[in-house]
């Protein structure tokens, strides 16, 4: 394999001093990596592309706009639970209770606002703190009694499941008619202020970009070519524009209403998934995630706590969880009984998993989960729309979870083989 | 030097190259470790010297690899003294170990297959800038190791270590040494599971680490390993030192009797002749 010196090896490290290959080697270079099992986000990216095909085509009104804010709104929770999900995920754990964790703290959102009339940051920090308590009590007891993540958020899915029903009365519901709480999904930015918004993202993006391009280059690191970075700004700014473009027509049916700008949920995910990107990414917390992910023992051996890593990452977990049912009650306007139970959690993990985050641990970033749960969303968008009965809607589902679930574990495999 | 020891029940008196040309850096003296009734070391000495290569070898059970993780502050000793330096020092945990600027590289390498080079080396130890993982810093500093290393068989310091062959993974494990300045470098069987290239690759690493000041211990089964690299061989049996002497001095067979019997006659003969 690698271990033959070739000539240009021969001269140690100078072989990958720039590592700049040319526009075309960088591509081969990337045929080379999906063909040995490390695909990325391109399984869902063509997933995607699929869906938007098929269901444009069986139905007229799925691509109008009116239908692309409704997905989006409706991709929202997805997208944040995956996102919870993900450095769980990372760990190669499970937090099946992400979902009803998110639920309790919805609730007690809910009750604060509408029982006890408090302000709507009071509950929302409430609701917060809730997630983040029942993530630090599943964490100390996966991390310090043994038991395995499944069967430990197994129980806090069945557990938390009477806890909502006890804060919110048996079958019942509390209405969420707060103004910002139900304003995440139902109100628009201005058509100006999304303009603004998506090209200072696009900017902000292309500068660091550009710096970390020209610092590598000039300390000698390794880098990839000009044109590769030039082409994931433009990808970048192609995607902001459209979908901007796109939310700031009107999308009202009835012409003396008109509805137009970006729904708060879009730039919230924007942020989370910034946030999210840099933890993960840029902070030596991520980097000690995957390393746990990858090898526990090596990381202990390299002096982290493992166990401060695990109670982080499901406090985190729990913590976004209650966030998404946050935006959940935001567009259904009502916390209920069944808040985060059904299938909630399992779309998240789907979501996840068709993005990219490996059911296995030590693989996955932050934007698996906006891909995926984009996936997911559109499937129940679709079927929705193509007025099937809902138990089409399951099977897909869990069809395409079974699926990514597959393309995971035999990318797994062939990554292994490969060595990639 | 050194003659606390008590050879009532040893097998075999260790025998003792005197070193002139320079002192220990490491010096474990008299140690004992039990777990529960099992009396695993019994007055263990063992020297690691600056720039050598120290062999430790010994059969399976004979007490290597808890010798080891004593050294490596894993395991509290019973008894005995720890001397770095010349002077007595306590070793409580790894991190005391890593203080004193000692480097563990295990068997099962300690390497995490989804990150990549240098993300391993700098593995609980990541350089930052403020908040932020200082990515360039890393990169720059684990080049610089592996090019003194004169390491050439690694196509780039930002290849997942998944790709790598047993080979190169053993020589990121070692590089992170020189990374961190270690002054004593513990090797456990780095070369157990290497073919013959790659075997060849790892031996001229440890010497070039020693050539660089280090002080090595190699714990190997391979005695073809050990006279190739090994300036001195300790001999444990049984959880005591059967030998310490010096590898021009012993034979390949005379090592094999130390290991599976605690004792060699003719080397006795000629060690105890060089020693008065």
């Amino acid at each position: 394999m690698t271990d033959i010196i070739t000539e240009s090896e021969e001269a140690g490290f100078a072989s990958d001093l720039t590592q700049s290959n040319t526009l075309g080697e960088s591509v081969q270079a990337y045929i080379g990596r999906v063909r040995g099992g490390d695909m990325g986000a391109l399984p869902s990216v063509f997933g995607l592309v699929v869906l938007f095909i098929v269901f444009g085509f069986a139905n007229d009104r799925f691509l109008s706009n009116l239908n692309m804010a409704n997905l989006i709104t409706q991709a929202g929770p997805i997208i944040i639970l995956a996102m919870a999900l993900v450095p769980v995920l990372l760990l190669g754990e499970i937090d099946l209770s992400a979902g009803v964790a998110g639920g309790v703290a919805a609730c007690v959102m809910g009750v604060l606002m509408v029982k006890h009339d408090q302000p709507w940051g009071l509950a929302v920090l409430a609701a917060l703190a809730t997630g983040a308590v029942i993530g630090i009590v599943i964490g100390l007891i996966v991390a310090k009694l043994g038991i395995p993540s499944f069967v430990v958020t197994l129980a806090f899915f069945l557990g938390l499941q009477g806890v909502t029903l006890k804060l919110i009365g048996e079958g019942g519901s509390v209405r969420i008619n707060q103004e910002v709480i139900a304003g995440i999904a139902n109100n628009n930015m201005s058509v100006a202020a999304g303009w603004i918004v998506s090209l200072a993202v696009i900017a902000g993006y292309a500068v660091l970009a550009l710096l970390r391009h020209r610092q590598k280059v000039e300390r000698g690191l390794q880098h990839q070519p000009f044109a590769v970075v030039i082409a994931q700004i433009i990808a970048l700014a192609a995607v902001m524009l459209g979908v901007t473009f796109i939310l700031n027509q009107n999308r009202s049916v009835n012409p003396n209403f008109p509805i137009k700008g970006i729904p708060y949920v879009l730039p919230m995910i924007v942020v989370l998934l910034i946030l999210w990107t840099f933890a993960l990414g840029r902070t030596t917390w991520g980097r000690h995630v995957y390393a746990v992910g990858g090898n526990p023992e090596a990381a202990r051996r390299a002096g982290i706590s493992v166990d401060r890593i695990r109670i982080s990452v499901f406090m985190a977990c729990s913590t976004m969880a209650a966030l998404s049912l946050i935006v959940q009650a935001s567009v259904s306007g009502k916390v209920s009984s069944s808040s985060g139970a059904g299938n909630a959690l399992l779309y998240a993990v789907g979501a996840a998993v068709i993005g990219g985050t490996s059911l296995f641990g030590g693989k996955g970033k932050a934007r698996d989960a906006v891909t995926g749960g984009l996936v997911i969303a559109t499937i129940a968008n679709g079927l929705g729309l193509l007025n099937q009965a809902s138990w089409i809607n399951f099977v897909v589902t869990g069809g395409v979870l079974l699926l990514a679930a597959s393309v995971d574990a035999i990318s797994r495999r062939r990554r292994s083989a490969t060595g990639l | 030097m050194l003659s606390s020891h008590h050879p009532i029940s040893d097998p075999a008196p260790p025998e003792r190259l005197t070193m002139s040309a320079s002192n220990p850096l490491l010096e474990l003296r008299g140690i004992n470790k039990s777990f529960g009734v099992a009396h695993v070391l019994h007055d263990v000495d063992l020297a690691i010297y600056p720039g050598q290569v120290t062999a430790l070898v010994g059969d399976n059970g004979a007490g290597k690899s808890t010798l080891v993780k004593c050294l490596a502050g894993i395991y509290p000793i019973d008894t005995g003294e720890y001397v770095f330096e010349g002077k007595p020092v306590s070793v409580h945990g790894p991190k005391d170990a890593g203080a004193l600027g000692i480097e563990v590289v295990y068997q099962d390498l300690a390497l995490c297959e989804n990150l990549d080079i240098v993300e391993n080396m700098f593995l609980g130890r990541e350089k930052k800038s403020g908040l932020v993982l200082d990515e360039t810093t890393m990169e720059s500093k684990a080049r610089e190791a592996l090019t003194s290393l004169s390491v050439r068989t690694v196509k780039s310091v930002r290849q997942s270590v998944a790709s790598l062959s047993g080979g190169q993974r053993q020589t990121v494990a070692i590089a992170k040494s020189v990374l961190w300045n270690s002054r004593v470098v513990l090797l456990d069987e780095p070369t157990a599971a290497l073919g013959v290239a790659q075997t060849r690759q790892v031996l001229d690493l440890v010497r070039r680490l020693a050539d660089s000041g280090v002080g090595v211990l190699l714990i190997s089964h391979n005695l073809t390993d050990v006279f190739e690299v090994a300036d001195r061989i300790t001999a444990l049996y049984l959880g005591r030192v059967a030998a310490d002497v010096a590898t021009k001095d012993v034979t390949s067979r005379q090592v094999v009797e130390l290991i599976t019997t605690g004792h060699s006659s003719d080397l006795d003969a000629s060690a105890s002749s060089t020693t008065v």
